[in-house]
Parts: structure tokens; sequence; C-alpha cells
């Protein structure tokens, strides 16, 4: 057929439905672009209930984000920007067509930086919230030192688990996302042409980015941490 | 193309030697691994068949066992499964895959000109995860069931019910995700691979409302999935977010899961809209009245319907406040669907009609939607509605809209492009015979329920006092009137893929992209992409609009 | 063709902004602001937010149908928590005969 031989005259990577290379990438973001709006709706039904219930319980919530680990949360904060920073090199360095080596540079540091964000959430804070009896479902203790309110905290605490999971299990499918690109990345796959798929996962990545921007003030800092008297 | 519609072009080769998506290669693989937006929709085709049918059991055991007045059939614990079920099947994965995932996933990419749709790949995953869902949901079906309703409402589902409410919940929330793999490609699709000269306002409004429907998939489905999740995270764990012990709000999973189930409603209807466009202008021979308010009313549509899910829950202690604000909103609904009403009458007139199957389809369509949509403003209104809700009222105003309106324009649909998916044509008369069996089957069915529902017989109940008896034994038989309606064209389908006539490219002589193709078409649509010169429905203009390069 | 290149020193710019601006979110939290608390955290969480977005996400430099489709998705979400909260914070309100007495409420939560 004509049009066999018209599409493979086209580099590695193209796809048979598309006029050109350049159609083909806007459509890929294009795409990712709309599903992280699919994914704005799927965290914000969590983001719309934790609204709900924090004006219905305030006193309650504000007691729950005292409990967690500013320090902790703020480390995490620096640790997923730069994660951010060096998604955003690795695709820079394809662009620019740099070496491979730099790509994959880039690429494995990304990992490592999110895969530390995980081992500071796992390790540190949901670990030390199991041993306080704060998981709800699994032991949880109402103290009697929270008071009249004490009976909502719970509540807090599913939040707390729901947005965080949710947000780790985002982070963790990134990271298997990039570890099949920085297996491409050796394979020579990228160059200045096509780096589309490193672009829209870049996409993603800042995306989960953002979802922790948010996550981290509304559990951790707007609980009147003034109240303790300043700091841990 | 008006010219030589049904007769083949002298020197084509006969239609068995030529190579279409059909027999391209052949083989199971060929068709589970196949990336064609014909074949998946095709494969989509029979899977909704198959819940449609197994959906449409389930009310017709409903149905036999309403014919007495203290049930004649099942126990009151197996009625609430059926009703369950029932709405279930039908809404989760019938409604809602039903016009896109077919009709939309074949004639999207040839409407616009294109060879496919933008991924190809994510639209045969789309289908693999709606399968996925269906197997967990027909595996609760036979394990024992559901019975909280379609809608899952907490604390019932959450805390109290013993049946199978985890494994439909993973289904339902699996199948979103088919959704939203649809709407994605569908919004990416239309935006990028438009043909050469089709400009927004020159796309089919079947276009249009498949891409005010794809908005509803993307903005709306995610939400139902979260909701659904922790839905079934509190019912695993018993503790969550809509728990009263720790002072969650149960109406607050109501809001959550109508601000995607009442646009989902719109997903529904706005193909079916779509439809209509296409088949009442060619059966009329007419360009569309209006054709930027038919365009810009399903965009209004698909952004209205997001702001009006609280008529759902005026009785179930929402604040009166919000169902003020939700009321309004909910008559501004009306006004959008109204114009296409208006402008679909206003084609036919002083239209050349006729009447073949598909167009009696529309003609059932534009009336059934008309009363569904107008008792749906009873509904709207906070005094009647208290009195109206949770009455066979609702049953009956929601399935003038699912059925009266969605089958019907679904059926139309299938009936108006059969032969550019098959390359034959059905017997026109037993599709006559059918669309008129099935308009008068449902009618029978659903128009005594408005009475049964303003008398106050309320739904879901699996007994009832013995003065409402006769209306239900009529409703009984229109059903079964109604199904043996739907076994018809099942069967004359299955009949023409191998015996009916050969159709030719354009047996209607419509207009529009995908009846410049052969049918059933090439793999890859068209051998050179069409430029377009024309705006939709030009029927007055007896050339193609079509230049070719 | 490729996209467009965003600068090194612009990314690096970025992230320091960034961090810098989650030392100061971290540090405001301690100081008794009342209901500013919440206001502060979320006006430097949504500046964060826009600073990804339009560098690291490149939407500074993407067609007008990006910023469209984003704009869409804060906006449905908006609508999401706005109706929402419409039914869950006015549920307690006492409704009252008059027509105009249905606007009592709502005077009075202003002031």
């Amino acid at each position: 057929m004509a049009d066999a031989a018209v599409h493979n005259a086209h580099p590695p990577g193209f796809a048979h439905q598309f006029e050109d290379m350049e159609q083909q990438r806007e459509a890929g973001t294009l795409g990712m672009w709309v599903f992280l709006v699919t994914e704005i709706m799927f965290f914000g039904g969590l983001f719309a209930c934790y609204a709900v219930y924090r004006a219905l319980h305030l006193q309650a919530f504000e007691l729950g984000s005292r409990l967690l680990d500013v320090r902790f949360g703020a480390a995490n904060t620096a640790v997923l920007i730069a994660s951010s920073l060096t998604m955003a090199l690795a695709i820079h360095s394809a662009q620019t067509g740099k070496r491979k080596s730099v790509v994959m540079f880039y690429l494995a540091l990304t990992m490592i930086l999110g895969a530390a964000f995980l081992g500071i959430k796992f390790t540190f804070e949901w670990r030390h919230d199991f041993l306080e009896h704060l998981v709800p479902g699994f032991g949880f203790e109402v103290r009697p030192e929270w008071g009249a309110v004490g009976h909502h905290v719970p509540m807090f605490f599913c939040f707390y688990f729901f947005m965080t999971g949710l947000h780790a299990l985002h982070m963790i499918i990134g990271i298997g996302i990039l570890t099949v690109l920085t297996i491409m990345a050796s394979r020579g796959r990228f160059n200045e042409q096509y780096y589309a798929p490193l672009e829209v996962t870049g996409l993603y990545w800042h995306f989960v980015d953002i979802v922790w921007i948010f996550l981290f003030p509304l559990l951790y800092l707007i609980g009147g941490h003034y109240a303790m008297g300043g700091g841990h | 193309m008006s010219t030589a519609v049904t007769d083949m072009q002298p020197g084509a080769p006969p239609e068995s030697s030529r190579v279409h998506y059909l027999n391209a290669n052949y083989g199971i693989k060929s068709w589970l691994l196949t990336t064609d937006h014909k074949r998946i929709a095709l494969l989509y085709l029979g899977s909704i068949t198959l819940m449609f049918f197994v959906g449409g059991a389930f009310a017709v055991l409903m149905r036999l066992h309403l014919i007495e007045p203290q049930g004649a059939l099942v126990e009151p614990d197996t009625y609430n499964k059926l009703f369950t079920m029932h709405g279930v099947m039908m809404i989760f994965f019938f409604l809602i895959p039903s016009i896109p995932a077919t009709l939309g996933n074949f004639l999207v990419p040839m409407m616009i000109g294109a060879r496919d749709l933008a991924f190809p790949r994510l639209n045969l995953l789309s289908w693999y995860v709606y399968i996925v869902g269906a197997i967990f949901t027909l595996y609760a079906a036979i394990s024992g069931g559901l019975d909280t309703g379609w809608t899952f409402y907490t604390p019932y589902s959450s805390s109290f019910s013993h049946t199978q409410v985890v494994p439909v919940a993973l289904g339902v929330f699996i199948t979103g995700f088919s959704s939203i793999l649809t709407g994605l490609n569908f919004v990416v699709t239309i935006h990028k691979m438009r043909a050469p000269g089709l400009t927004w306002f020159r796309l089919p409004l079947f276009i249009w409302a498949m891409y005010a429907t794809s908005i509803i998939f993307i903005l709306g489905t995610p939400v139902i999935a979260i909701t659904i999740f922790l839905l079934g995270l509190e019912r695993l764990l018993h503790i969550g977010i809509f728990d009263p012990a720790i002072g969650g709000d149960p109406i607050l999973f109501q809001h959550l899961f109508w601000f995607y189930s009442h646009p989902a409603v719109y997903i529904m209807i706005l193909p079916g809209m779509g439809v209509m466009s296409e088949v009442v202008t060619c059966f009329s021979r007419k360009k569309i009245f209006g054709y930027s308010f038919v365009a810009f009313s399903s965009m209004a549509i698909a952004v209205i319907s997001f702001l009006v899910w609280g008529h759902h829950m005026f009785v179930t202690g929402q604040s009166i406040y919000a169902g003020l604000i939700f009321s309004v909103l909910s008559f501004l609904v009306a006004i959008p669907s109204a114009i296409k009403v208006f402008n679909w009458t206003a084609t036919l007139y002083k239209g050349s009609i006729s009447y073949q199957a598909p167009m009696l389809y529309a003609m059932g369509f534009i009336g059934l939607f008309t009363m569904g949509g107008l008792t749906g403003l009873f509904l709207a209104s906070l005094a009647t509605d208290v009195h109206l809700n949770g009455t066979y009222f609702i049953v009956a105003h929601f399935h003038y809209i699912m059925v009266g309106g969605a089958v019907m324009a679904y059926l139309g649909g299938i009936h108006f492009w059969w032969p550019k998916i098959t390359g034959r044509m059905y017997p026109d008369g037993w599709a006559r015979f059918a669309a008129l069996v099935i308009f008068v089957g449902f009618n029978l069915t659903f128009f005594p329920q408005f009475m049964l529902g303003y008398l106050g017989m309320p739904r879901r109940y699996a007994v009832y006092p013995a003065e409402f008896q006769v209306l239900n034994v009529v409703s009984s038989a229109g059903a079964s009137i109604l199904g043996i309606g739907y076994l018809i064209p099942l069967i004359y389908f299955i009949w023409s893929m191998r015996y009916g006539p050969v159709a030719g490219p354009n047996p209607w002589g419509a207009k529009g992209l995908e009846w410049e193709t052969p049918s059933p078409p090439p793999t890859e649509n068209f051998d050179e992409i069409p430029v377009v010169t024309e705006e939709a429905y030009d029927y007055a203009n007896p050339h193609t609009g079509v230049a070719r390069g | 063709m490729p996209g467009h290149v965003v600068p090194v020193r612009v990314y690096v710019g970025v992230f320091l902004a960034l961090l810098a601006l989650t030392g100061l979110t971290t540090w405001v939290a301690y100081f008794d602001l009342g209901a500013m608390n919440t206001v502060a955290a979320l006006a430097i969480a949504v500046t964060k937010m826009l600073l990804v977005i339009l560098f690291f996400m490149h939407v500074k430099y993407s067609s007008g149908l990006t910023r469209v489709i984003i704009l869409a998705g804060f906006f449905w979400f908006a609508i999401l928590v706005a109706l929402t909260l419409s039914d869950e914070l006015t549920r307690h309100w006492t409704p009252s005969p008059a027509p105009w007495g249905l606007l009592l409420p709502l005077i009075r939560g202003l002031f």
C-alpha cells in the first residue's frame, strides 16, 4: 500500500494514525493534560470532603494536625520539589541532545528522590503513627486529653491516610514509569526530535508534586501550631 | 455523493474480494488484539448487548413479580436484588457506554476524516477495563447479588447490607476508567485530528455531542471513582469518612455520588441527541435548523448538568437553601434541551420526510424525550418533588429519558449506520415493525407508572396495595411487548450480517465523511485524507462536499 | 519538531523559589493569625502550584487550549466544593415563612 510506504519513512516511535510527528507530540501532551484534569477531579473528591469536614469539625482537625510532625512534612516537600527539578532537567537534557547517560542520570536521581520521599513517609511517619495508635481501623485509640471533640479525631486521620496513601500510590506508579523510561533512555531511544514520553511523564510527575504542595499545608500546617508554644 | 447512492461504481471490485476492516485478517487474536477503532466498536457492541439482555432479564423478572399485589414470584430480599442489579447493569454497563463506545468509537474518526482515534491502544485498553468491571459485576450477580439500589447509599451499603457490595463497587470503579479513557481519546482526537477544512462549525452535530459527552466523562467519572473507592474502604475497614460515629455525614456520599450520576444522565442522552441530529436531517433532506444553537446547547447541557445534582436530594435532609439553588439550576437545564427539540421539529418543517426505520426511532425519541423532560420539571420543583419523590413517577420519568430517549436513539443510530458497519441492509419492513412494537410496548410499560406514582405507589417495594393492580398488570403486559420488540432487531441484525442485501457506500444518500467510504470501510478508513469544503448537512447541494487531492 | 526549551537557570530559579516558599509557609504556621493562617497557607500553596505549572510544566509557553483545560479542571473542582458546602454549611439554618425571610440568614451570615 502507498500509505504504508509513506508511513514507513517516518522516524521510530511514529504511530500510523497521525499525519506527522508534531501532531503526534501535540496529541500526546494534550492527552496527558486531559488525564491530569481527571486526576484533579479524582483527588478533588477527597479535597472536597476534607473541606466539608474541616468546616464541621475544626477543632478535631486542628488537634489531629498537631499530632503530625511538621519536620517530616517539610523535609518531604523539599525532597519532592528537588525531584521535580531533576525531572525537568532530564527532559531538558533530552531536548538539547545531551548524551544518553546524562538523561539516565537525571531520571535515576528523580527516582531516588521519589523513593526517599516514600521512605520518609512510610518508615518515619506511618510507622510512628501506627505505634502511637493513630491509624483508623488498626487499633485507633481516642485519648482522654483530646476532650469532647476526641471522637472526631479519627476523621482527620482517615483523611491523612487516604490522601497521603493515594498520593504515595501515584508516586509508586510514577517511579515505575520512570524505570521504563530509564531503560528506554539506555537504549538511546530519545533525542532532540523524540522525547515525548519523557515530556508526558514529566507532566504527571509535576502534578503529583502539586498534590503534595497542597497536602503539606492542609494536613500539617493549618492546625494551630502556635498553640503548642512553637516548634517541636 | 447524492448521485449513485446505492449502486456500486462500475469497475469496482466485487464486494467479496475487496479488503475492508472486517476481512483484513481473521481469527480470534486479530479481534482481541485489534487497535482498529471500528473493531473495538464491535467488541463493545457485543459486550453491551449481552449486558443489556442480562439487565433486561432482571427487569422481566421484576415485572412478572409485580403482576400480583403480594408479589407473584420472588422473596422481598430477592426483589431488592433484582431492581439493584437491573439498575447497575443497565446504567453502568449498558447506557453509559452504549452510544459513545459503539457508534462513537466507530464514527468519530470517520466523521472527522481521521485514520483512527489518537490513542488506539488506550481504546483497546478501555474495552478490557470494561470487561474486567463487567466480570466483577456478573460475579457479584451470581454469587448473591446486591440489594442497596444502584445508588449505593451509605450507611446501608457501608455498614448494614449483607450482600456483595465490594465486588459491585469494584466493578463500577473499574468500569469508570473505561469511560475516562474513551472520553480522553475523543477529546484529543476531535481537537487534533480533524481533516483539513473541517472547522469546528462544519463538524457533524454527532461530534459536538460526543465532545460534550467526553467532557462529562472526564470531569465527572473521577469523582464517582473516588467516592466508590472510599465506600469500599469504609466497608472493608469498618471506619471511613461517611461513618456518623466519627462525625461523618452519609448525605455527603450522596453529594459526591450525584455529582457524577446526574451528569451521567446526560452522558446517556447527549449522544442520543447527536444521533437525532444526523438522522432527522438525513430523512428530511434538510440542513439542520440553527446549527450553532444545537451545537452550543450540547455544550451548555454538559456544563449545567454539573450544577443540578442536589435535586436528587430534596427529601434526604439536604439544606432547603441548597435545595432552592439546585431547584432553580435544574430548571435551567431544560432550556438547552428544549432548544434541541425545537430545532429538530423546525428541521422537519417543509422537509421531504421519509419514514425508514431510523427515522421512526427518531420520531419516537422526540416525543418520548419531550415527555421525559417535561415530567422532570415536576421533580425539579421543591414542593411537587416531596409528593413524587420515591414513587413510580420517578421511575417512569427516568425511563422515558433513558429508554424512550437514550435507547430509542441508540437503536435508531444502529439502524442508521448498520449498512456502514456491516456493508449489509437489514429487512426494512421488519425494522419498522420492530420500531412500532418497541414504541407501543414502551408506552404501555411506563405510562401507567406515571399514574401509579402520582397515586402514591412507592418504588422499590416487592408488594403493593391491591388497588394498584390493574395499572401494574398493564405495565407488565407492556414490558413483555417491549421485550419482544428488543428481540426482533437482535434476530434480523444477525440474519442481515450473512443474508442481507449489499448496502453500497451510502444507502440513505446521507451527507457526512463516513458515507464517503466504501461499506464496510477499509482498515485505515480513507485512502487519502479528505479535504472538506462545505458545512454539515448541506442536502441542498447535490455535489459531494469533499475535494479530492 | 522540538518544543520550547527552557533555560536551566529558570528551572533552578523556580526550584529555589519553591524551597523558599516552603520555608515561609512553615514559618508562618507558628504565628497566631486566626483565620489568616489558612488563607496564608493556601495562598502560598497556590503560588507554588502556579510556579510548577507555568515553568516546570511549560504552560507559560504552551497553547491557550492547555490553559483552558487546566482552568476547566479547577473550575469544576470549585463547583463540587461550592455546591456541596451550600448544603453542608446551611443545613442548620432555620427556614422562615416570609419570602424575604429566606434572605435573612444569608445577611446575618455576612455580618
